[in-house]
């Protein structure tokens, strides 16, 4: 890496990490206000009933879309540390499934269209995903297959200038709502991880069948689907990347979907300490706020510190990936860290809440739920742990 | 398990394939991070470097026996200083290289890989904790006269604040400073002092005022007589009384061998007016501080330890067999060492970026406070670790891994302990 690219603190504002710059904060002020005018008040209802398109629509207008995407297809032209922003500001909508459906869609179906597509793939599906006006959707997981993605079944048999696809894609996330899906199919079998590749396939095509809406512990707000592929024809040109490269384009997908879930999860454990700090300001208990036991105190004091460090990791890693680095253990370690922390943080901010976090109405709950899943999704601890086991080399 | 990951990069061609779709798995290679160059410049790397030659050649080889010795050669403070490794931070005028904290921190990260905990705070404490108040708030005078020794490795110097009766509750100090013509008289005893059997001047916070407590506590720089002819290196002959009041007493523990550690008497020790430091009454605000340096400092000390510590780690378990295979090949094992890297991680990322700001005089002493809770744990975890890891050999002294646990045991007591951290967070969190 040359020196001379290396971002110096900002002696300016040096309490701000150098990933940031005055742009970003006036970014995040932006964000913040949409979020809480806009998202947060209807938190509640969309647990319900999932949230609405429109998000997508008016989020796209708002420019929150495309942060990080090329000018020339509608984005912004914004750094990676634009996407750190959006999210953590996103978590101030309280609801982990909103936060989770728009960040499949900016973080995880859409960046391998934005490093692989060809400029008409791109016409066609980004400029609209970036509007809002198409969703996204990321099919990899299977019944069969998860985290150990070279299990992965589903098939595209090249016939004439199309591809045949069979299979069935499970706990995908905005599912039912998507206009096209990023497909991880094999390709050739007898390749091992040479054999697969990513197809663009358009969600209302023959043979495609949104079979279920699959219910959750947590994350009500978005929809999550079994999909099956029955003999779907997708033309030959929605080869995303390189015919039997597709393995390989997935782990790096994975690697930015990790970095900002774990940017994710310490913003949402940041909201859920700030509830509780102000719940135990008020709350009475033996003649004074129970913010004023020791242990209580204490209490805090851990959950700030693993908070603070889950931060900087992942600050630093992201700086790291500004510079052009890739270095997958350290965002491995960022996103393990930080989602055995949330989850922490979550079941002690329910304990200090007492009855009232076990209840609806507080909220803590079901952050609680929600944030379950981050030790699961986008890679599980137990992957994790192997993947930095791994990277050692002994 | 077997997962796509670990099985897409187990093979050279695989990691080529990977690399060409722009994904570098990277190599093994040593725990330290090459990710923070906005921070460690290459001139600090070269810093390093030097550090490392240095500790290596010249204190690894000999570090077993001065653990056994309990006691760090006064040559080797010479030396150290003479190569301007005690200066690094101060200003040139005084003897000093002139550079900042960080070229200060990586030099403190050289010295906690030696091995030896109780080195590397005898070496570190002068400059570290016992000198920064005198450039911080003493005069010209006082500056010229006190630290170039310091930093030249030819005189020691030790900060005096614990006492058999106070320690975190800084408040609580009891010796006390008796105005007297020209100057003040001390009577009481510090003990847990760094250095404090060799020390040519202890900087020590005294009582002043009949009430003590915040507002009544000063610091003064008292001297030794000058030391017995012959007798550097030898911690009965300084620890008696010179003629000045002043005894020293050797104390034995659980860990830091190396280290000198006194219990420091004072007997109506005449003390002159212009040894005060700062202004009478206000040590208190100077013991503070200096908090920020010396806890970002052990957990520094902390994040190379655990480096040196789980390096060793590594390269034992890929060596060591047993039915039928390394122990590095087992997942529980390869687990272990995920979890204490990635643990290690967490506190590199808060502690480089509390010295960050620290650099740069903006860091708060809740960030301070997180840096210290959170790495002196994580170092004491991880040692024990890496010492169930090595089973037998672990609990050996030979291998260095049992002295790494006992050496890392200070950590959540020293400069202020974990509970103590706690209360300062959670108090600065407005609960």
């Amino acid at each position: 890496m040359a020196t001379d690219s290396v971002l110096k603190p900002d002696h300016a504002a040096s309490g701000r990490h150098p990933i940031f710059t005055d742009e970003h904060d006036e970014l995040r002020a932006s964000i913040r206000a949409y979020v809480e005018k806009e998202l947060a008040p209807h938190a509640d209802e969309w647990e319900e009933t999932t949230f609405p398109d429109s998000v997508f629509r008016r989020m796209g207008e708002l420019g929150y879309l495309g942060l990080h995407y090329p000018e020339e297809y509608g984005g912004q032209g914004g750094d990676y540390a634009t996407q750190i922003v959006l999210a953590e500001e996103m978590s101030r909508s309280h609801s982990g499934g909103l936060v989770m459906g728009v960040a499949v869609h900016t973080d995880m179906a859409n960046p391998p269209l934005k490093l692989l597509g060809t400029h008409e793939q791109k016409l066609r599906y980004l400029v609209p995903a970036l509007k809002g006006e198409k969703i996204a959707c990321l099919g990899i997981t299977e019944p069969g297959a998860g985290s150990d993605v070279a299990g992965i079944q589903t098939t595209a048999v090249k016939d004439g200038d199309e591809w045949v696809v069979n299979g069935s894609k499970l706990y995908i996330t905005n599912g039912h709502r998507a206009d096209y899906i990023v497909l991880v199919v094999k390709t050739d079998p007898d390749a091992g991880y040479g054999g697969f590749s990513l197809l663009l396939v358009d969600m209302d095509s023959p043979g495609v069948v949104r079979e279920k809406r699959l219910e959750k512990l947590g994350m009500h707000a978005s929809d999550t689907a079994l999909l099956a592929f029955q003999d779907v024809r997708v033309p030959a040109e929605n080869l995303l990347g390189e015919e039997g490269k597709g393995f390989y384009h997935i782990m790096w997908e994975l690697q930015g979907e990790r970095l900002i879930a774990a940017a994710g999860a310490v913003a949402a454990a940041d909201r859920l300490m700030e509830r509780t700090l102000d719940f135990a300001r008020d709350r009475q208990a033996f003649g004074r706020s129970i913010g004023k036991f020791q242990g209580i105190r204490w209490k805090f004091a851990e959950m700030a510190t693993k908070i603070e460090a889950g931060r900087q990791m992942t600050y630093n890693t992201a700086w790291r990936v500004m510079q052009g680095e890739y270095p997958v253990r350290e965002i491995s370690m960022a996103k393990l860290y930080t989602s055995r922390m949330a989850c922490e943080v979550a079941d002690e901010c329910l304990q200090i809440h007492g009855g009232a976090g076990y209840m609806k109405e507080y909220g803590i709950e079901r952050a609680w739920r929600d944030l379950r899943l981050n030790r699961i999704g986008a890679g599980t601890d137990e992957t994790l742990l192997e993947v930095i086991g791994r990277s050692y080399g002994l | 398990m077997s997962t796509a990951e670990q099985g897409g990069i187990g093979t050279a061609t695989d990691a080529r394939a990977a690399a060409s779709a722009g994904v570098d798995h990277g190599a093994a290679a040593s725990l330290e991070s090459d990710g923070w160059s906005h921070l460690f410049t290459p001139e600090h790397e070269e810093l390093r470097a030097a550090a490392r030659r240095w500790v290596q050649r010249e204190v690894v080889p000999h570090v077993g026996a001065w653990e056994d010795a309990e006691w760090t050669p006064a040559s080797i403070f010479r030396r150290a200083g003479e190569l301007g490794f005690l200066g690094l931070a101060y200003p040139v005028e005084l003897g000093g290289q002139g550079g900042t904290p960080v070229h200060e921190a990586v030099f403190q990260q050289e010295l906690a890989r030696s091995g030896s905990a109780g080195f590397a705070a005898a070496l570190g404490a002068p400059m570290t904790i016992a000198t920064p108040p005198v450039l911080k708030f003493g005069t010209p005078e006082q500056q010229r006269r006190w630290i170039p020794p310091v930093l030249a490795g030819e005189e020691v110097a030790a900060l005096a604040i614990t006492e058999p009766g106070t320690g975190s509750d800084v408040a609580g100090v009891q010796t006390t400073a008796r105005r007297v013509a020209g100057g003040f008289v001390v009577s009481g005893e510090k003990c847990y002092i760094t250095g404090g059997v060799r020390a040519h001047r202890y900087v020590t916070a005294v009582k002043t005022s009949e009430a003590g407590g915040h507002g009544g506590i000063s610091f003064l720089v008292i001297e030794r007589g000058p030391q017995p002819e012959g007798a550097e290196d030898d911690p009965e002959a300084l620890g008696a009384d010179r003629g000045d009041g002043i005894t020293a007493r050797p104390l034995q523990k659980l860990g830091w061998h190396a280290s000198d550690t006194a219990l420091v008497s004072f007997e109506d020790v005449f003390v002159p007016e212009e040894h005060l430091l700062g202004e009478l009454h206000g040590a208190f605000k100077l013991i503070m501080s200096n908090f920020a340096w010396e806890r970002i400092s052990m957990a520094l000390g902390a994040v190379a330890g655990m480096e040196a510590v789980l390096e060793q780690t590594m390269a034992f378990v890929a060596e060591r067999r047993a039915f039928g295979r390394r122990i590095a090949d087992f997942q529980g094992t390869r687990w272990a060492l995920a979890e204490m890297g990635t643990e290690l991680e967490a506190c590199r990322a808060l502690t480089y970026e509390a010295l960050r700001k620290h650099a740069l005089g903006v860091v708060t002493p809740q960030e301070v406070a997180m840096t210290k809770l959170l790495t002196q744990r994580a170092m004491v975890d991880i040692a024990d670790r890496c010492l169930q890891l090595h089973g037998g050999a672990g609990y050996m002294k030979e291998y260095g891994i049992e002295r790494a646990l006992r050496d890392a045991r200070l950590g959540p007591i020293g400069g202020g302990t974990d509970e103590i951290m706690k209360d300062v967070i959670g108090r600065l969190l407005g609960v």
